[in-house]
């Protein structure tokens, strides 16, 4: 005779410090044996006020704080509040300004996806790929050092076109660079696209059909996987992409593999994007030649009393930006990162809201999740490139 | 035939074997990794580390409390008093650099009128306690007598671009 013994659902507490988190995410997982029931992501541990601070500050200032949005990929958070401020003035950065930004988006492009391509297969138990990708990272990360000064927060990125102009030398290093980096993709895809562990452990995996994707606020590679050919560089082109020439990779499946097959396609098409800017860079000034926008040269400042008087304005008191709203989008690595900017006419942002691709990846958690197992968890939130630098804000 | 290939190619573990040659082909290539504490990567005349009080060849500090790398710092990390000197000169009294709240955005150096606040090439000043990266003036300026050589190459090095 045998009892029967019915094993209740329990509750299992998925980090904050769980490796495979992804930062601190808390997901609260309701499991039924080891299949999931319920998914509830817990946010708010990196909660750090950016919003309310971007009030406070000047537009110059403000830049900094959007680098430590989204960690991975910083200089493209900085493009999209450069273009906000940029349509609010009514200036629009000079053409070599233009290039220069669009090279180092797409390096950190490469660079997000680059990590989380990596970490992904970390998480389902591929190790190799992380350590021969972060080779790669640290090449990226020494252009990113000699054309701003910092491996990550770069504050390159400013209101009228760029910092400081790149170094003598640095494009030829960087294609140079581009020149070998397809091949670094296809050895990465050598151990992984393949492999039959990858494939169990993600193909038909959180699949979400295009219409659930759409529903769910989706955007970037996690749409597109889903089968929408839709990409903000081609759909609304802002700075230089109008002149260059790219596909849009999109997966049929919606499922993590598609996703992973995305990510790597976009790597490839990134190259691409990086070679044309190297080889059509224009001359010319980097930011703009607006004295009441963007800081004189210092040879200029020590000179001359009136760019002296206009240095001081700048640091202290910033520039006005004319009352107006707007909404600017840009795609961003992981998907639509958005400002939505109100200016006073004063010399800060009266709101500044931002729009994180993966708070919107994450919410749809549960939805993916549900009914999978809990290993496939982790696939899942792998294959969703979530930083919480950016939903917690 | 697409069948035949594919259940031979399952059966033989082929993506598996490639895989794996692929890796020893990694083994057998120069490390790329570096032994850190005895070699270093890189780092170009821009670096933003750790900040320096300069003074000029004279001996003569360079900062005239103009107050502007104050002003744009995004952390507030940078407190500065200042009173006319018996000269008559205006210098400052303190100068105090919070090192726990910079996020070294390097917005102080690009303010500075007359390059006496930089930040140099060092980035290791880790210390045991929080207390030693409360920095003061006289530790400013003590970075700046240390690495004179370093920040003066730097910046004629970025002269052009700056």
């Amino acid at each position: 005779m045998t009892a029967e013994v019915e094993i209740k659902s329990h509750t299992m507490n998925f980090g904050p410090q769980h490796p495979a988190a992804h930062g601190v995410l808390r997901l609260v997982l309701e499991l039924n044996g080891e299949v999931v029931e319920r998914a509830d992501p817990h946010i708010g541990l990196l909660h750090r006020g950016t919003e309310k601070l971007i009030e406070y500050k000047t537009y110059m200032q403000a830049v900094p704080y959007f680098d430590r949005l989204d960690y991975v990929a910083p200089m493209c958070q900085e493009h999209t509040f450069a273009l906000a401020t940029e349509k609010l003035l009514g200036i629009t950065a000079p053409p070599r300004g233009q290039y220069i930004r669009v090279l180092f988006a797409e390096i950190s492009r490469i660079l997000n996806h680059i990590l989380n391509i990596t970490t992904y297969a970390i998480d389902v138990g591929a190790i190799t790929p992380a350590l021969w990708g972060f080779e790669e990272r640290e090449k990226l990360m020494e252009f990113h050092e000699a054309a701003c000064g910092a491996r990550l927060h770069a504050n390159y990125f400013r209101p009228g076109g760029v910092a400081k102009d790149l170094p003598a030398g640095l494009a030829e290093q960087i294609m140079k660079w581009a020149e070998g980096f397809p091949r670094f993709v296809d050895d990465i895809e050598g151990l992984l696209t393949e492999n039959r562990i990858f494939k169990q452990r993600t193909v038909d995996i959180g699949v979400i059909s295009l219409a659930d994707a759409h529903a769910w606020g989706f955007s970037g590679p996690c749409l597109r996987a889903s089968g929408a050919a839709w990409d903000l560089r081609k759909a609304e082109p802002y700075d230089a992409y109008a002149e260059m020439d790219f596909d849009i990779p999109i997966g049929k499946h919606g499922d993590c593999y598609d996703r992973y097959l995305v990510r790597i396609a976009e790597m490839r098409e990134s190259v691409k994007i990086i070679r044309q800017a190297i080889e059509k860079m224009p001359g010319g000034p980097v930011k703009v030649n607006d004295r009441k926008i963007s800081p004189p040269p210092r040879a200029e400042m020590k000179r001359s009393m009136e760019a002296l008087i206009h240095h001081f304005k700048l640091y202290t008191e910033g520039y006005h930006v004319p009352a107006g709203e707007t909404y600017t989008a840009t795609e961003a690595p992981k998907g639509e990162f958005a400002v939505y900017l109100i200016a006073d006419g004063s010399n800060k942002p009266y709101r500044c809201k931002i729009r994180a691709p993966a708070f919107a990846h994450l919410q749809a958690m549960d939805f993916l999740s549900r009914g999978h197992m809990l290993a496939d968890a982790v696939a899942i939130i792998g294959s969703l490139d979530i930083v919480f630098g950016e939903i917690d804000r | 035939m697409g069948f035949l290939d594919r259940t031979a190619r399952s059966f033989l573990l082929a993506e598996l074997v490639s895989g794996m040659a692929l890796t020893l082909r990694y083994f057998f290539r120069p490390k790329v990794t570096i032994n850190y504490p005895y070699e270093k990567g890189p780092i170009s005349p821009r670096f933003k580390g750790e900040h320096a009080l300069r003074r000029y060849p004279n001996g003569e500090e360079r900062c005239i409390a103009c107050k502007l790398c104050e002003a744009i710092c995004p952390a507030q990390a940078i407190t500065i008093e200042a009173e006319p000197r018996a000269d008559g000169s205006r210098r400052t009294t303190r100068y105090d650099i919070d090192m726990t709240k910079c996020i070294y955005c390097g917005l102080c150096e690009e303010a500075c009128p007359v390059d006496a606040i930089v930040e140099g090439p060092n980035f290791e000043f880790s210390t045991e306690t929080r207390e030693e990266l409360m920095y003061n003036k006289d530790k400013l300026i003590a970075n700046g007598d240390r690495w004179e050589a370093e920040i003066a190459a730097r910046l004629k090095a970025d002269a052009p671009y700056r």
